[in-house]
Parts: structure tokens; C-alpha cells; sequence
């Protein structure tokens, strides 16, 4: 039997990369990649928590956070066709635009 | 067997949510036939009468549905209504707007009201779950809105802004959630309630890291410093009818659920005062700091919101019975004169090639006398001034404070109030003194408008000047909350 503390590290592993290529990836694909990563590392948690207290809840969390992932999803790449048509770049760092 | 009898599913309690939802897929349905496009307008127009009506009905009701996940309480209610207000004045103030620049779309109503219906979703439930979805449903039409106008530069990359950061928000409130149920085996606030003291004895840990995280991720979400960044390129990119619905709605209903996790589920974690108290502290102190030098109109209330989140975290610092009625007041009276203040700058915006900056403001006060007027009462509330609601709300608010013994937090909120004037009075010296030199274009007013500008101007001089009767709706609302 696994302790269920490796499965939060493994968890907390992907949360971390997650947060860290949200903060200094420059391409939009790989900042979404990112934030499906911080998802899914979220379900993997609720998932191991409810296998240790035998409590199902958590089960049917993650079927509800893995539609809204994928309703995320879907808007998310919308939004980057839109944005790649108009500029022609998915480089973060060209989108400066408002600047005080 | 499960029990589908009325105690367990009772669709009374969601009633308008059914309403605006039934509303938002007739207008996708009938958006697109030849000859009925026009409804769409009419369509939304009913859903959220509805929804108002629906909720008011609600009013005083104690009663918990779906096996828990659907408390009604007046708190959720008062919310309720408030948001579909807030919808009904944006739709109004909005419509000519969006025509004049080519995106008055079908989607443009829907939208908005499934946005809306998230938000209720939000403040009608006691259930982290719900909340997260309700947030989910909220926000994610909320990125499509920011970016409503697809030709345009600015409104793409405040939608791809908005997107990135609220999905990153998000990500970490479902961790946060995800360690408070592995804490307390349930993301029901109430029997995490029951047994905080048992959580906080064996499960520290977990619980710890899933109230920061939940506190992140809502952070973002209310545009609290240091998770501000992103407000005003949204504020500013965004279609302005848009960005009043951002200034206030998702304001509201991210308040409403924070008041309800951190004032009600947590508030046996002594440590979230001193939390909150750095937060309140931060974000006044930085939002009306960036505020002065800002040289666009809409970019200067984007700081100002960040600046206003700021004083209702005060009331999350303090906590209490006073200070939770005087947030829900100060979040109502913020609703009416700040899309007040934003339906000013749509309406000068209608004009073509017009971008609100400061430039563009001289001249005002001669071509339009009373509108200027009407923009100067508006940033004479955000700033504080008496008989507005503003110097209510932030009176109450700081009465609280004082009562509960947060001396400094009070001196620091009001010497922020006092900064605050300086860059509202700059808006009301660029219309009145500043020399004007291209000559005026003038503004059409539509019925519409002069309706929103109407119910606004009465609401922010009305209730300033009887506000008794607004906090003993806010004292209602909170009544069954503690």
C-alpha cells in the first residue's frame, strides 16, 4: 500500500511545475499547457484524499473539475485562435499593448 | 434508493438561476432565426425581471436543498438580486454601445446571463463544490466577454489576460478545495464548522494549506494585491460596457463567497484576521498609489476597484455582524456608482475613435453641462463625499473597524480615502478647468442610457441621503448567517 503522502507529493510536484511554466513559459500554448497541468495535479490530490478517507465525494469532484477543465480548454484555445489571427504571434511578451 | 422526493431535489430554491438559464439558451436558440434576432434584447430583458422576482420570493427563506448543496438564506439572496440588477442596468447601459462598434452579437446577451447565473450559483450555497463551479460558470463566459470584440487588438489581449490569469486562479482555489476535504473529509462549510476545532487538532497541515490556497486563488479573483496585475488591462481592453459588468458583478459574487468561507467555515482561525488585515492594507494602499498617475480614464477606475477591494477587506479583517452588513452595503453602493461612473464614460465613448483618456475629457462641462455634472457626482461617491452612499459606506465600514478595535487599520483606511481624492478630482478638473482645444464632439444620448444614468444618479444621492434604510437590508440579509 502506498502512504497517500507520496501520492500529495507527486501532486504538490506537478502543482509546482505547473505554477512555475505559468510564470516563465513565453509561448501562450505552453502557459495553458501549465494550467491544465495545476488541474490536474488538483485531481490527482482530491482523488488521493478520497481513496484515504474511503469517502467517494472526491471522486465525483474530479469528473465535475475535468468538465470545467475542458470547458476552459475549449474558450482557452478559442481565445488563442483569435489572438493568433489578429497578430500572427502566441509570444506572451509581445502583448503589451496597455502599459502605464 | 435514492430519495427524489422534495425534501432532497426542491427546484424553488434555484428558480431563478432555471430562469436565466432558460433565458440565455432561448436567445442562442433564436438569436440566429431571420426576423427574430431582435428579441434578444426583449429575451434578457424578461429572464432577469424574472430572476429579480424570483429571487425577491426567496426573501427570508431558510432552506437548504440537493442533499446539502443549495443553502437559501437571505444572504444568497440579497446577492442574488443585486447581481441581476447589476445585469439589467449593464444591458441597458450597453446595447448602444456594443451597435456602434459592430458587436452587438446574440451571444453578447447569453453570455451575460449565464455569467450571471454563475454568480448566483456562487452566493446560493454553502458547499465548496458549488462554489467552484459556480465560479466556474461565471468566469468562463467572462473570458469570451473580455475579448468580445474580435477585430480589435486591445480586447484580444484582455481576453487572453483575463483567460490565463483567471484559469491560473482557478487551479489553485480546486487545490485549495482538494486539501480542505482531504482535512475535513467534506467541502460543506457547515459541518466543517461542526468540527473545526477536531481539523485544526489533527489535520493542521492540510488545512492550513488549503485555506492559503483558497485565499490565492480568491485573491485573484477580487483583484486584491499583490494578485492585482492583471486588472487593468482587462478593465482596459475590454468592451467598456464589459468592463463596468467586471468592475462590480464578479466583484460582488467573489466577495459574497469570501464573506462566506472566511467569516462563516474558517472563523475559528484566528490567524485570517491578521491575514486580511495585510492584505486590506496593501491593496488600498497600492491600487490608489498606481491610481494617480494614470492617464486613461478607464484604466484609473480599474485601479480605483482594486483600491475599493481593498476597503471591503477590511471588513473580512474585522469580522463581526457590523462589518459583514457594512460590506454588503459598501458592495451595493459601489454597484450603483461605479456603473454610474461607467455608463458615463460608455456614453462618451459612443463617439467614434474615442478612448476615454484624460485628454479627451476638457470641453465636457461646456457642450454637456449636465452630464458633466452627473461624472462629477459619480467620482465625488467613489471618492467618499458626503451626502453621497460613498460616505456611508466607507463610515460603516470604518465605524466597524474602530468598534472591534483596529485602530491602525482605520487610520490607514481613511488616509487612503483622503489620496483617493486627489485622482477622482483629477477626472472632475479635466471636464471643468482644463482648456479644451479640438472642438467637441457631441454625445447622443439614448433612452436606455438616460434610464441607467437615471436609477444611478436617484440611487447614489437616495440612499445617501436615507442609507439607514440600505444597511437595515444589509443587517437583513446577514441575519441567519452567523
Amino acid at each position: 500500500m502506498i502512504p497517500i503522502s507520496a501520492y500529495l507529493i507527486v501532486a504538490a510536484v506537478l502543482f509546482g511545475i505547473g505554477t512555475v511554466g505559468v510564470l516563465i513559459s513565453r509561448n501562450m500554448i505552453v502557459v495553458f499547457m501549465c494550467v491544465e497541468l495545476m488541474l490536474n495535479a488538483a485531481n490527482l490530490a482530491l482523488i488521493a484524499f478520497s481513496r484515504a478517507l474511503n469517502i467517494m465525494d472526491g471522486h465525483v469532484f474530479v469528473f465535475l473539475a475535468l468538465a470545467v477543465a475542458a470547458a476552459e480548454a475549449a474558450v482557452g484555445l478559442a481565445i488563442v485562435l483569435a489572438v493568433y489571427r489578429n497578430r500572427e504571434t502566441v509570444n506572451i511578451d509581445r502583448f503589451d499593448m496597455m502599459k502605464w | 434508493m435514492i430519495d427524489i422526493t422534495a425534501a432532497g431535489l426542491d427546484f424553488s430554491l434555484i428558480a431563478p438561476e432555471i430562469a436565466l438559464l432558460v433565458a440565455a439558451f432561448i436567445i442562442l436558440l433564436t438569436g440566429y432565426v431571420r426576423g427574430l434576432s431582435n428579441l434578444s434584447f426583449t429575451i434578457a430583458f424578461i429572464g432577469l425581471v424574472v430572476g429579480i422576482a424570483l429571487s425577491v420570493g426567496q426573501w427570508g427563506q431558510q432552506a437548504s436543498g440537493f442533499y446539502g448543496m443549495v443553502t437559501c438564506d437571505n444572504f444568497g439572496v440579497a446577492f442574488k438580486v443585486m447581481f441581476a440588477s447589476i445585469t439589467l442596468l449593464v444591458l441597458l447601459l450597453g446595447t448602444r454601445y456594443m451597435k456602434s462598434r459592430g458587436i452587438l452579437k446574440p451571444e453578447y446577451y447569453a453570455l451575460l446571463l449565464i455569467s450571471t447565473m454563475g454568480m448566483m450559483v456562487m452566493a446560493n450555497t454553502t458547499d465548496l463544490v458549488v462554489m467552484f463551479l459556480g465560479l466556474e460558470i461565471m468566469s468562463i463566459p467572462l473570458y469570451v466577454l473580455a475579448g468580445f470584440a474580435r477585430r480589435s487588438l486591445e480586447s484580444n489581449e484582455s481576453g487572453l489576460k483575463y483567460f490565463i490569469m483567471g484559469s491560473f486562479a482557478s487551479a489553485f482555489l480546486l487545490m485549495g478545495i482538494a486539501f480542505i476535504f482531504g482535512a475535513s473529509g467534506t467541502t460543506e462549510l457547515r459541518r466543517i464548522v461542526a468540527d473545526i476545532g477536531f481539523i485544526i487538532d489533527h489535520h493542521r497541515i492540510f488545512l492550513y494549506t488549503g485555506v492559503t490556497l483558497i485565499l490565492v486563488g480568491f485573491g485573484f479573483k477580487v483583484a486584491a494585491v499583490p494578485f492585482h496585475s492583471w486588472v487593468p488591462d482587462v478593465y482596459q481592453g475590454a468592451p467598456t460596457p464589459v468592463t463596468a459588468f467586471f468592475s462590480v458583478g464578479p466583484k460582488a459574487a467573489g466577495f459574497a463567497v469570501l464573506l462566506r468561507i472566511f467569516l462563516f467555515g474558517f472563523a475559528g482561525l484566528a490567524f485570517l484576521s491578521s491575514v486580511f488585515w495585510v492584505l486590506a492594507v496593501l491593496t488600498m494602499t497600492i491600487g490608489n498609489v498606481l491610481a494617480l498617475r494614470q492617464k486613461n480614464v478607464k484604466r484609473l477606475l480599474a485601479y480605483s476597484s482594486i483600491a475599493h477591494a481593498g476597503y471591503i477587506l477590511v471588513a473580512l479583517a474585522v469580522g463581526g455582524e457590523n462589518a459583514i452588513s457594512a460590506a454588503v452595503f459598501y458592495l451595493v453602493a459601489y454597484a450603483v456608482f461605479n456603473l454610474g461612473g461607467f455608463a458615463v464614460v460608455t456614453l462618451l465613448e459612443t463617439r467614434s475613435g474615442c478612448k476615454s483618456d484624460f485628454v479627451e475629457l476638457p470641453g465636457l462641462s461646456k457642450a454637456h453641462p449636465y452630464l458633466s455634472a452627473v461624472l462629477a457626482l459619480f467620482m465625488f461617491a467613489l471618492s467618499g463625499f458626503p451626502p453621497t452612499v460613498g460616505f456611508f459606506g466607507k463610515f460603516y465600514l470604518f465605524a466597524a473597524a474602530v468598534k472591534a478595535n483596529f485602530i491602525w487599520l482605520t487610520v490607514i483606511g481613511v488616509m487612503n480615502s483622503f489620496l483617493s481624492v486627489y485622482y477622482y478630482l483629477r477626472v472632475i478638473k479635466a471636464s471643468y478647468i482644463d482648456p479644451s482645444e479640438k472642438s467637441w464632439a457631441p454625445v447622443t444620448y439614448s433612452p436606455a442610457m438616460l434610464v441607467v444614468l437615471f436609477i444611478t444618479v436617484i440611487g447614489t444621492l437616495g440612499l445617501g441621503l436615507f442609507p439607514q434604510q440600505l444597511l437595515q437590508f444589509a443587517r437583513e440579509a446577514i441575519f441567519a448567517f452567523l
